[in-house]
């Protein structure tokens, strides 16, 4: 499977992250190298095979609707660099 | 050439739990920013969710109510994508495997109009926080308050024609969902939201035309105006030569017109994977069928039994269920011994009046029904009479009370001595000698004079059919 | 009494019967961590004068049903602890102290645990050598110029060098298991669901599991019998009759079938730890259990396997470091595009970029089905190989890595290889499994080799059980690196 660097800028972008230009090339070339290693799994038929996506056949776990107090506000916002008494700020983002 | 509008509905309901889908704060609305938020609903690292089971079982009643088919093994899916208002950067929904499918609806509206509505799906989710832009500081602020506050997302299939059919099936929508007591709708809230899927197509056609999508339209005034506005719109483009654009448009309630929301920097790419975090869910036969049980009667069942049962006429039975509540407060009346078609006229005129001068809604009146009625039984076995009563009504409306403590406080029961009635009568015609003569000479209206003066005399407590009686009787003689 | 040469139950049971003072077991602590900490930077965050106060609150006659009441440990840095820096060994967390403890935290500290700090890991918990932290790499106390395994490094090094008794750490494919084969200590991941995930800063979600550090099978029982449970704040914790592992350990394996997988000793595996780690048969032959060799054709899957599923669910989870809520937020951006962009380009290693860019292509459209949905069908043939092998045995022996401690920097430059080299471990998460890492033997260079016994879900007695048992046989786990003593 071959990586681009177009392939690189779509999943940076999706994962908001931001490559310097020098690096992308090598980056594609990793992941280019893992993914094509991965595409080992072909060679195995699993057509048919239900994917398991949680291992135990754990079910229906569930939570009673009670209600508990909720947290103190400043320990909540007390970790953000950016934020005010009540609230996380962010730049503009309302149109 | 005719056009016409094909329109499927996105609708959002915020479901009445106490508390939020996966962690145990509280739902209450409002609040100062950030106080109704722990480190779960705020996407603290190492938290994780646990379902709530009222969420469950509210998805799946409302299910039930819309016909639809039952995910017996179902399943939560991460849907990724960066914006503030979502502290995790991804929302806990189901993309997979929904809890409903192919539900249907049936709607009338017009005058008599009717037609089936398929519910594509019906699924679960966590709401998103708000975000408030300070002019002040230049900044947004973000609120998690409502992050985590549960949803479902009802999705029908583009069946609607025209803005009537969608509002018919949001009032539809609304009064199962309240009757189901899931949610209370209330739209200034925004515990009910529209998003509105519209294409347009010459009439006759099969196929369907690009459609817009109008985001989170919050009341049924503007979801009608948009609806009417963005038809139009996309006709003139097309009459034009132009192409309508597939895009997400945004309702501006002031200037009355949609506008195209600044396209995001990248397509949308969800990444949608299943939940880790949550074990998938089985929904059992017994569990269903407890579900069935507990199912309410619902508003069009109660309709037709009122009318049936209690022979009402289909006015009142349509007036009384409007409101899960009223409907409620009807049915508890009667089973006191209220005739039905008396609880209907007071419920109609007193209490709805009595309501909407107070703009309050039936589940938040302090009026009960045993206040109600021992009011019917008093004037039925004439103790009161039907003016009196509205006044003791009026009197216990906002507090409830004890209606026999209060006729005995203020005097009101009503004269039943047809000896002292017979004689008032005979006072007043004495006293009004013009007014005798004037209804002699063959003037109706001297009468109904005559009899408020004796009604006057007697304090207003006699029954106005043995004054009109005895008036008649002695005018006679 | 030299405390660092103790064993954490031996300390818990001098420290009950009046001969130590958690005091004096926290300044033994404090003592070798100001010995180590410069050469082998196994902590980020040491804790030495609230270990010292709270020890002092201990008192002794409380320690009844806690073996290690009072014994000095600590944590990997990717488990929350309230009002403690938790930094996940990342740039991206800054100085972020939760205002919560992880439900082990909570539970270790109600049996009387004293926490002397914070461990130092590969960012994110993402590498098999803890050379990708921020806080710079930890050095193996064996052999400075080499790695210590990843990621719970610092946990394994800090038990090596005597800077406490046991540590927590955490395995998504093998970061407690074979940070301790390279540095010479037992490490166990218990079944998936039997410890609490709640407060653990989620790499992977669907195979992230906490388990001990500690000097022996019997310290790894006793820890697992304070942190085993049922959590109701975690929705994929099994429910279960735990609590009773140190007691049931008696070391009878007389008739446990040990079984081979033959796969696992093929190519690429150094002679000297598959002499090693076959000698783990004998010893244990040599007490009645017996030994068979099978087949097990599902390892050129494990790796792929692995590396989609976790990579995937860590794009996810590490979405939520955006600068906004918690941790470092880049200065200078020009909105809100930016401010997310910068703080995580600026925040996250390259190795942890690298894994977000990757688990964002397996989920992305047009690639979701080739890759993800392909990698949980495979998971589902790997878990069956195991099911299947667990009706045949009752334990597997393997190697935990192909190798002993490679040099420092010699495995950055290639993460393929890197990622290769974690193929004896990671089928244990993706089906689920406990298993135990322990020492077994010194290489050439007189570095440690570690072997793995796997238990089928929910043998963790099996599994600690056989490992008891040879260490019973056997001195490896004790043996210590050279100045490994506190001065």
């Amino acid at each position: 499977m071959k990586i681009t660097e177009e392939m690189v800028d779509y999943v940076s972008v999706l994962s908001r992250l931001k490559l310097p230009e020098e690096e992308k090339g090598p980056m594609a070339a990793e992941l280019e190298k893992i993914v094509s290693y991965m595409d080992v799994l072909n060679g195995l038929d699993t057509s048919g095979i239900e994917p398991l996506s949680h291992v135990f056949p754990l079910k229906n776990v569930l939570r009673e609707d009670a209600v508990a107090p909720s947290f103190d506000r400043d320990a909540l916002l007390k970790g953000s660099m950016g934020r005010d008494e009540e609230a996380f700020l962010v730049p503009k983002t309302v149109e | 050439m005719t056009w016409e509008t094909v329109i499927g509905l996105e609708t959002h309901v915020e479901l009445a739990t106490r508390t939020k889908i996966f962690c145990s704060c509280t739902t209450e609305f409002g609040g100062a920013p950030n106080t109704h938020c722990c480190p779960v609903c705020t996407g603290m690292p190492g938290t994780l969710p646990v379902l709530n089971e009222k969420v469950l079982e509210f998805a799946v009643k409302a299910g039930l109510a819309l016909n639809g088919s039952i995910t017996q093994h179902c399943k939560f899916d991460r849907k990724n994508y960066f914006y503030p208002d979502l502290p995790k950067a991804y929302q806990i929904s189901q993309l997979y495997l929904p809890i409903v499918r192919d539900g249907e609806v049936t709607i009338t509206w017009g005058d008599g109009n009717h037609k089936t509505v398929r519910i594509h799906e019906l699924h679960m989710e966590e709401d998103a926080g708000k975000l408030v832009h300070d002019p002040w500081l230049d900044q947004t602020k973000c609120d998690y308050n409502r992050c985590g506050v549960p949803l479902i997302e009802i999705v029908t299939e583009p069946d609607f024609r025209s803005a009537e059919e969608v509002i018919a099936y949001l009032e539809k929508l609304k009064e199962t969902l309240q009757y189901l007591g899931v949610s209370d709708c209330k739209m200034q809230e925004g515990s009910l939201r529209c998003d509105v899927n519209l294409s347009v197509r010459p009439a006759g056609s099969q196929e369907l035309g690009t459609r817009t999508e109008m985001k989170n339209l919050s009341s049924f005034k503007a979801i009608a105006r948009a609806i009417t506005y963005e038809a139009k719109r996309q006709i003139e483009r097309i009459e034009e030569g132009k192409r309508v654009i597939q895009e997400t448009r945004r309702w501006d309630e002031n200037k009355d017109a949609t506008f195209a929301m600044r396209s995001k920097e990248n397509a949308q790419d969800y990444r949608y994977f299943p939940e880790p975090d949550i074990p998938p869910i089985d929904i059992s036969d017994a569990y269903l069928a407890r579900l069935w049980k507990e199912m309410p009667e619902m508003a069009e069942a109660k309709r037709d039994r009122y009318q049936a049962q209690y022979g009402l006429p289909a006015y009142d039975a349509q007036m009384i269920t409007s409101q899960k509540a009223l409907a409620d407060f009807f049915e508890e009346t009667v089973a006191l011994g209220a005739e039905p078609k008396q609880a209907a006229n007071w419920i109609m005129g007193e209490v709805l009046g009595g309501l909407s001068a107070r703009a309050l809604e039936a589940k938040d009146m302090k009026l009960s029904p045993p206040t109600l009625a021992r009011l019917i039984a008093l004037v039925k076995e004439g103790k009161l009479n039907r003016n009196t009563a509205v006044k003791v009504f009026e009197a216990v409306f906002d507090h409830d009370g004890d209606v026999d403590a209060f006729v005995a406080e203020h005097g009101l029961e009503q004269v039943n001595d047809l000896g002292l009635v017979r004689e008032t009568v005979k006072q007043v015609l004495a006293e009004n000698p013009q007014s005798v003569s004037d209804f002699k000479a063959g003037k109706e209206k001297a009468f109904g004079f005559l009899v408020g003066q004796a009604m006057r005399a007697l304090h207003g407590k006699a029954d106005p059919k043995a004054v009109n009686e005895a008036l008649r009787a002695a005018l006679a003689e | 009494m030299e405390l660092t040469k103790l064993t954490a139950l031996e300390l818990g049971k001098a420290i009950q019967t009046g001969q130590v003072s958690p005091a004096e077991a926290v300044q033994a602590a404090r003592a070798a961590i100001a010995a180590h900490q410069g050469e082998n930077n196994a902590f980020i965050t040491v804790t030495a004068d609230a270990a010292l106060e709270r020890a002092r609150t201990l008192t002794a006659g409380k320690a009844a049903g806690s073996p290690l009441w009072g014994v000095p440990m600590a944590f990997k840095d990717n488990i929350c602890t309230r009002g403690v820096k938790t930094s996940c060994a990342s740039k991206i967390l800054g100085d972020f102290a939760p205002p919560y403890d992880a439900t082990v935290v909570e539970k270790l500290t109600g049996a009387g645990a004293v926490s002397l700090g914070k461990l130092n890991m590969d960012e994110f918990a993402m590498g098999s050598t803890s050379e990708t932290s921020f806080y710079g790499a930890v050095k193996n106390p064996w052999d400075l110029t080499r790695a210590p395994g990843g990621s719970s490094g610092g946990a394994a090094a800090a038990v090596a060098a005597g800077e406490v008794w046991y540590a927590i750490g955490s395995d998504t494919g093998g970061s407690i298991r074979q940070p301790a084969a390279y540095c010479g200590v037992t490490g166990m991941k218990p079944t998936y669901g039997t410890v609490s995930r709640y407060g653990l800063i989620a790499y992977a979600s669907s195979l992230d599991q906490m388990g001990p550090i500690a000097r022996s099978a019997a310290d790894c029982a006793a820890v697992l019998d304070l942190i085993q449970g049922r959590d109701s704040r975690d929705g994929t914790s099994l429910p279960g009759e735990y609590g009773n592992l140190l007691a049931s350990l008696t070391g009878d394996v007389k008739g446990l079938k040990i079984g081979i997988p033959a796969d696992c000793f093929g190519e690429g595996l150094d002679p000297e730890v598959r002499k090693a780690v076959l000698a783990v048969a004998d010893v244990l032959k040599g007490r009645g259990a017996t030994v068979e060799e099978f087949s097990l054709p599902v390892m050129e899957y494990v790796v792929p396997t692995y590396y989609i599923i976790a990579c995937a669910e860590a794009s996810s989870n590490l979405s939520r470091f955006d600068g906004v809520k918690y941790g470092w937020r880049a200065e200078d951006y020009e909105d809100l595009t930016d401010l997310y962009n910068k703080t995580r380009t600026q925040g996250f290693g390259r190795e942890v970029q690298r894994r977000i860019l990757l688990g964002t292509f397996v989920l992305s459209t047009g690639y979701y089905d080739a890759y993800y949905k392909k990698a949980l069908q495979v998971k589902a043939v790997i878990k069956k190989a195991y099911d299947e092998a667990f009706e045949k045995y009752d334990v597997l022996l393997t190697p935990v890595s192909p190798t002993t401690a490679p040099r420092l920097g010699e495995s950055l430059s290639d993460p393929l290889k890197m990622y290769l080299s974690d193929i004896d471990t990671v089928p244990v998460n993706l089906a689920g499994l406990p298993g135990i890492s322990f020492p077994c033997g010194l290489d050439g260079q007189g570095l440690p080799i570690g072997a793995q016994l796997i238990g089928p879900a929910l043998g963790d007695l099996t599994v600690l059980n056989a490992a008891h048992a040879f260490q019973l046989e056997t001195d490896h786990h004790k043996q210590t690196p050279k100045g490994g003593d506190a001065a």
